[in-house]
């Protein structure tokens, strides 16, 4: 297909579009679709046909809408009017909408105010697509401005300019360890030899976050379309998506992304009449923490167990079958399309001074609005968790934010005013990680939190190296007795020692980050421990303290 | 050395091994293609018994102990028969955070399972997840592949009562 072709195809979607009265989308992530969204939009399209509307309202299968907790969601738009969303809905509600529209008036209740702060307060760059996109079909994307970016790539830049426009973003890796994404590439594009890779680590393997899961449901062609530019930029004409086993809906919707794209010539051979080739394959994860990191990634897309390896080499210059291999994030690449679009200096506008753009967050726990966020970096921890979030249900007390996941950290309200940004979290000893944000409340115990994700540590840890091997077995054993409230004096210290000595000597980030849970509750929350030590008492009440396990 | 009539072979009329062998082909018999091999060797036989293991290690040519560490070190393969119904209890920290170590406890408890366990009469596995990925709708867990949110122990126990009762 060439580019004209791809116009007339915008062009007709386009047509259609605004001939409908309207559109109705259903979330169909895999939140609403647990909660029976796709029944809901069965009846849709059902009702659609029954009431002869088949020409007029177009309905719409679309990525996360944001408010998993009241799913599922319908979004209703009819021409320029505000568009109106409606939760927890059903069949019986969606037939009773369709037999409104040819009227006009929809149902009152059930409606959510779009002028809560939860979406007011946002900035959609990587989820400006939800409600707006049919996740399955590449007619919605393209009409919504897909693939332009890619095509304008291929018509007006040389390979250097891109890699000038995303170091210009400022945009980094948003897997969690923020590594300038223009410096990895260009340091992948110099190595470049005959047989480059590019990979999407899709392995979102931290307990509590499900941004990239999301993104891949529910715009799948934006992750395409920023690897084919990456690809471009660094000289690769083979990439690999490996994604989470536990992701079904995401492997199935990024199967069908894949041909859809081959077939229209976005990706394969000569894409859109150029000489540039690009074919992306899946690989399916087998349910490893540790492949998350990224040479054990390799490993496993070699088909390997994965277990890391030191570095240097960086994946940068020898990764994949020992060639040079740029490897970024899910969430990175679907900013790849937008900056390219609009301009590195653009986006580099929004954001702090080092972190640069948006950030999605997973909220979850114990929280009003337990959803999808993207808000840009830099906000105060404490504005996304009480005016997007809605604060702490139940009345109760709001006790910590956990960033990161095993490898992040617990921040207690104290540093609520915190802007989120890679810098700061660090600081005071959480990550930005990849955007789970869980929130807890009094009826959590530091010291229980930390004994949890120590158990998940020893459980990942791919045992390659003896400091994670043994250290998290150790650590495991002694938090078990804090809660057990059989620990001693001895046992603290001896903990701070190992938590030390994990993070200095592991092999890789898992070992390394493994303590960052105990290290940040050690330091914030202090007076559990030795309530639990001293006192024998949990403040939270979770630990039973008479030697069974916490439950 | 194991032979194709030596896989584990339920059904008279078994297809599943052509479509093992159409796996390996489309592969072209890649040794790095072991992974996905192995997913589509547990998805038509439901584990992956030695003599599977052999037999794909054979046909890919991957020595039998890089076979058998693959097998070993990813948490999806199980190398024993699954029950016929499947409950999988999330334990992401969302999950953790609103209580499913309670539902999982109460369900260990009502069918004298142990995580990861099968019931002697082969009805029901108990499995836990990492993260689901539906933290929003946290308590989650999965009832054979339907996700379900909001589960309280009482519903858990319903449910695989349920599944007990009529096999």
């Amino acid at each position: 297909m060439i580019a004209d072709d791809l116009a007339a195809v915008r062009e007709r979607e386009r047509t259609a579009i605004s001939l409908s009265t309207a559109r109705i989308a259903v979330c169909s992530a895999a939140g609403c679709i647990s909660t029976g969204g796709a029944a809901v939009k069965d009846a849709l399209g059902a009702a659609v046909i029954a009431h002869n509307l088949s020409g007029s309202v177009r309905v719409l299968g679309t990525g996360c809408l944001g408010l998993c907790h009241a799913g599922p969601l319908m979004r209703v738009t009819r021409g320029d009017a505000e568009p109106v969303l409606f939760t927890k809905t059903t069949p019986a509600f969606a037939e009773r909408v369709i037999a409104g529209l040819p009227s006009g008036v929809l149902p009152l209740e059930q409606r959510c105010d779009l002028q809560q702060p939860f979406f007011t307060r946002q900035h959609r760059i990587v989820t400006s697509d939800a409600g707006i996109v049919d996740s399955e079909r590449i007619e919605d994307y393209l009409a919504a401005g897909g693939y332009t970016a890619l095509e304008r790539t291929l018509a007006e830049l040389h390979p250097e300019d891109v890699v000038r426009e995303v170091s210009l973003s400022g945009l980094r890796g948003r897997g969690g360890a923020g590594y300038p994404t223009g410096l990895k590439w260009s340091t992948v594009a110099k190595a470049a030899g005959h047989g480059t890779f590019i990979v999407c680590n899709a392995d979102e393997g931290d307990p509590g976050a499900f941004m990239d899961r999301s993104v891949l449901e529910g715009d799948p062609h934006r992750v395409l379309e920023g690897m084919a530019i990456a690809a471009y930029a660094v000289g690769a004409e083979q990439g690999y998506i490996y994604v989470r086993g536990e992701y079904p809906l995401a492997i199935t919707r990024l199967k069908t992304a894949i041909r859809q794209a081959e077939r229209m010539q976005l990706l394969g051979h000569r894409i859109l009449d150029s000489q540039f080739n690009f074919r992306i394959d899946l690989r399916i994860g087998a349910g490893a923490f540790v492949c998350g990191e990224e040479t054990a990634l390799i490993a496993s897309i070699e088909g390997k167990r994965g277990m890391p390896r030191p570095r240097p080499p960086f994946p940068a210059e020898a990764g994949l079958w020992g060639r040079p291999t740029l490897i970024n994030n899910v969430e990175t690449y679907a900013n790849i399309a937008p900056i390219i679009l609009h301009g590195g200096a653009h986006y580099a506008t929004l954001g702090t001074e080092r972190s640069k753009g948006t950030k999605v967050f997973a909220l979850a726990g114990r929280i009003v609005n337990t959803g999808l966020v993207e808000v840009p970096m830099g906000m105060p921890l404490g504005e996304i968790i009480f005016d997007i979030g809605g604060g702490i249900p139940d009345e109760r007390q709001f006790k910590a934010a956990q960033t990161g996941g095993p490898s992040g950290g617990c921040i207690p309200a104290a540093h609520l005013d915190l802007p989120v940004d890679y810098e700061a979290l660090a600081g005071i000893g959480s990550i930005m990680g990849s955007g789970g944000l869980i929130v807890m409340d009094e009826t959590s115990c530091m010291v229980d939190v930390a004994r949890y994700f120590m158990e998940f540590c020893r459980d990942e840890s791919c045992g390659k190296c003896v400091p994670c091997r043994a250290g998290t077995v150790q650590m495991h054993g002694l938090l078990t007795k804090m809660t057990h409230g059989t620990a001693t004096d001895r046992d603290l210290a001896l903990l701070e020692q190992l938590a030390e000595l994990t993070t200095r000597t592991s092999l890789c980030g898992l070992g390394q980050t493994a303590a960052n849970p105990v290290r940040s509750t050690l330091r914030h929350f202090h007076d559990e421990y030795l309530a639990h030590i001293h006192d024998h008492v949990c403040p939270a009440g979770v630990c039973a303290m008479n030697g069974e396990d916490p439950r | 050395m194991a032979t194709a009539a030596a896989l584990p072979t339920k059904a008279p009329a078994d297809n599943r091994l052509k479509m093992l062998d159409a796996a390996m082909t489309r592969h072209r018999h890649q040794p790095d293609a072991l992974i996905e091999i192995l997913h589509t060797a547990q998805e038509l036989y439901g584990y992956l018994d030695l003599d599977c293991l052999k037999y794909v290690g054979r046909c890919l040519k991957v020595p039998p102990s890089r076979v058998y560490g693959v097998a070993t070190f990813y948490n999806v393969f199980t190398l024993k028969p699954r029950g016929e119904h499947t409950c999988v209890v999330c334990l992401g920290t969302a999950c953790y955070v609103k209580g499913t170590a309670t539902i999982l406890s109460a369900l260990e408890r009502e069918h004298h399972l142990e995580v990861g366990g099968t019931t002697p009469d082969g009805t029901l596995s108990l499995v836990s997840a990492r993260c689901l990925g539906a933290c929003g709708l946290a308590p989650v867990l999965v009832f054979d592949q339907e996700i379900a949110g909001r589960v309280t122990a009482e519903t858990a126990l319903a449910r695989t009562r349920n599944w007990m009762e009529q096999p």
